[in-house]
């Protein structure tokens, strides 16, 4: 007959709850860790969002008020939005943004495709430099090219036109956007490329339904960056336009004032600026994310 | 019932050829409020002048600067009229990038304008911009600070009294401050201030040989005042303070004396912008060894590119926004502190304008006594009271505002900063050719 011992039960008892301490402490562990990991995020996206909150709140106080004490009790008012769409066509400035900023991505991607193709496939021995000699042309200040670039628009009479800054931002951004997409397309296994040779591919048609319905989300994900890049960008568009092709970073320039108060009028311009590429970033991020992370876990 | 569509139709058509034969004119100029009030009356221009239409472009100071110096360095013609000051006006002349003012109308009355100004925008005798405004300096106090602190304002204060006031008055715990002054580093921003103090000391940017003076007793002991005076009884981190921070803090009554430009009292007298509008008293600037140079002068004119293909029409509209019936106009329609100032004798004769602005006679007589070329105890080389007139003088300026703005901040000694600031100076003027 066995018997059980009173004390045997607590033993077993007792391992059990030995098995599940460990168990319970780290599953507290993570938690922890995980409730400190969200609080870091939380507290980095609040730090990197914060100027825009504060930018959006200070486009809603007057000029007084935006100099005053800092404090998130005032009375809200529209005066800065009305002012500013007064003193200047909001609506010309953002149409040149729209046109400039996705003409130079649409432009950009069309001459990177078949350069960032030809180096990840068809790569010689001068493909790493030529990649590191394309993006060694960012390190130059654009400032030291800025008296060659004015004279040769000046006589190909590109100043103050939509066209000018096309060229322009596409050339800026061409070795970033060549880049990415070179790290995308050396992703995608080369086999897939020559079983449609094999089928009888032409380079055209490979590109076509094969390497672009691939790697699209990377394709999404660079021209979206190219579109904010050209969108941000001030120093060529203030320095190459002056009323007709002027984009949105002009019209935010001519609202900062050495003289007198500005800061609620500059934050109103600035807030209807970024409120598009806001929007468009907020829409597309999915896909941004999808595209950068492609990239990222090779 | 053809006619009835015809005529209608004819007229739109009229109005559609008249607005595409008008002329268009692109106009550059910085974002300060009275250039925003001359934005603002463009209709009242294109009325009066139905042939010609405006195209803006308005730019911060600095931005706007780089800009119209890439274009008319370039003749990259982008411009028809350009906002510029009295530092470009000869410079850019004498190179031939402006269009020379020789044969304005009659009824312009060029001789209405403040001699001094005309001076300043003029190059070979001849004009070559017309002055939007002007300023000079002075010195802004808080009347109730002043009586709190049993202080009378003299007729011409000495930078020592002004220091001695400072003290009675700084109040750092209830952030009531005995002077606010130009600390941020700028040949326009915290040099135009000092270049004034080192004058009123007795000294001077370069000897008749063109050497740098900048070690000399006079920068010393300019300098020395400056810096202890701010720190010990200014705002707390001043090197970063211009011109609308320190007008900031004294519409808001934390400073006791400010001194800077005569166009701030515009602004400080309109209680809907300051909050000391009816405690504010003025002063002419301080001086110390000599009055010569203690004020400064400067304005902002319009001026045409010689590369303009309007010029007739750029003339048209350079005329009508410095004209007396321009002043008349923003008088009328936006009040009469809001007129430009500094420009016209007649704006000072206005009974409207003296009613409404008491601090006119000080601005007046700021203006008249500032020399530009005569503006140094002992001579000097160049034209201009808080710049030196020549192209090098941006560069310079701007690197010896960051060495005295860092002997503000403590990084280094007022000896260190001078020293550095001479020997700079003294490898860029070499290396410019000078002496010329």
């Amino acid at each position: 007959m066995t018997t059980v011992k009173t004390g045997q039960v607590p033993l077993a008892h007792d391992s059990e709850m030995a098995r599940a301490t460990p168990r319970k402490a780290s599953m507290i562990g993570v938690n922890s860790r995980k409730l400190w990991l969200t609080v870091l995020g939380w507290g980095v996206a609040i730090l990197i969002f914060f100027p825009i909150f504060w930018m959006i709140v200070t486009s809603f106080k007057t000029e007084a008020e935006a100099i005053a004490d800092p404090s998130l009790i005032f009375a809200p008012t529209l005066e800065n939005y009305v002012e500013v769409q007064l003193r200047a066509d909001y609506f010309k400035f953002a149409m040149n943004s729209v046109v400039v900023a996705f003409g130079s991505t649409l432009l950009a991607l069309l001459l990177a495709i078949p350069a960032a193709y030809s180096m990840a496939f068809l790569p010689t021995k001068r493909t790493k430099g030529t990649l590191l000699w394309m993006l060694s042309t960012k390190m130059l200040p654009p400032v030291g090219v800025l008296v060659p670039i004015y004279l040769l628009f000046r006589d190909t009479g590109l100043l103050d036109t939509r066209t000018g800054l096309i060229i322009v931002y596409t050339l800026m951004n061409l070795p970033i956007v060549v880049w990415m997409l070179y790290t995308f397309f050396k992703d995608l296994p080369k086999d897939i490329l020559e079983a449609g040779r094999m089928d009888g591919a032409s380079t055209f048609q490979e590109v076509w339904y094969l390497l672009l319905p691939l790697t699209l989300p990377g394709i999404a994900s660079t021209g979206l960056l190219s579109v904010i890049l050209s969108w941000n960008e001030a120093f060529w568009s203030l320095n190459l336009t002056s009323s007709q092709a002027a984009p949105l970073t002009a019209y935010i320039a001519s609202f900062s004032s050495p003289e007198g108060l500005f800061w609620a009028k500059l934050s109103a311009a600035s807030t209807m600026a970024i409120a598009p590429i806001l929007v468009f970033g907020w829409l597309t991020q999915k896909q941004m994310v999808r595209g950068l992370t492609f990239g990222a876990v090779k | 019932m053809r006619l009835r569509h015809a005529i209608p139709l004819a007229g739109a058509t009229a109005l559609v050829s008249a607005a595409a034969s008008a002329e268009t004119i692109t106009v550059a100029t910085v974002n300060n409020n009275d250039m925003v009030i001359m934005q603002g009356l463009t209709d009242e221009f294109e009325k009066a002048h139905p042939d010609i239409t405006l195209d803006w472009v308005v730019l911060e100071e600095n931005v706007l600067r780089q800009r119209m110096t890439t274009d008319i360095a370039t003749q990259g013609g982008q411009f028809d009229v350009m906002t510029i000051g009295t530092y470009e006006v000869p410079i850019w002349a004498e190179r031939g990038w402006l269009t020379p003012l020789a044969d304005l109308p009659d009824d312009y009355q060029v001789n209405d304008l403040l001699k001094p100004v005309r001076d300043g925008l003029s190059y070979d005798g001849t004009l070559y911009a017309l002055p939007f405004y002007a300023e000079s300096s002075m010195t802004y106090y808080n009347k109730a600070l002043f009586e709190k602190a049993g202080i009378e304002m003299s007729d011409q204060p000495t930078w020592q009294e002004v220091s001695d006031w400072a003290s009675r008055i700084h109040d750092p715990q209830n952030e009531v401050y005995g002077i606010c002054l130009r600390g941020k580093p700028g040949w326009g921003e915290n040099m135009a201030f000092v270049s004034t103090l080192v004058n009123t000391y007795g000294g001077r940017w370069f000897d008749m040989d063109w050497n740098p003076q900048l070690d000399s007793q006079a920068w010393q002991d300019a300098v020395s005042f400056y810096v202890d005076l701010l720190n010990n009884y200014g705002p707390p981190g001043a090197s970063s303070n211009g011109f609308n921070e320190n007008l900031a803090l004294f519409s808001r009554g934390n400073c006791g004396m400010w001194v800077d430009a005569t166009s701030a009292a515009g602004k400080l007298y309109n209680p809907d912008e300051s909050q000391v509008a009816d405690q504010l008293g003025f002063a002419p600037a301080p001086i110390a060894e000599t009055p010569k140079g203690s004020h400064w002068l400067w304005s902002w004119a319009l001026a045409i590119p010689a590369t303009s293909d309007s010029k007739d029409a750029a003339e048209t509209f350079i005329t009508w926004a410095t004209s007396q019936d321009y002043i008349e106009l923003v008088g009328e329609t936006k009040g009469w502190t809001s007129v430009p100032p500094g420009t016209r004798e007649s704006t000072y004769e206005n009974e409207n304008y003296q009613q409404a602005a008491p601090f006119a006679d000080f601005v007046l007589n700021a203006i008249r006594e500032a020399d530009p070329t005569d503006s140094t105890q002992e001579p000097a080389p160049y034209v201009g009271v808080q710049f030196v007139g020549i192209p090098e003088f941006q560069a310079i300026g701007t690197q010896v505002g960051q060495m005295i703005a860092a002997a503000l901040t403590g990084d280094m000694s007022v000896e260190q900063a001078l020293s550095s600031a001479q020997r700079s100076t003294e490898r860029t003027m070499k290396r410019a050719g000078y002496p010329k």
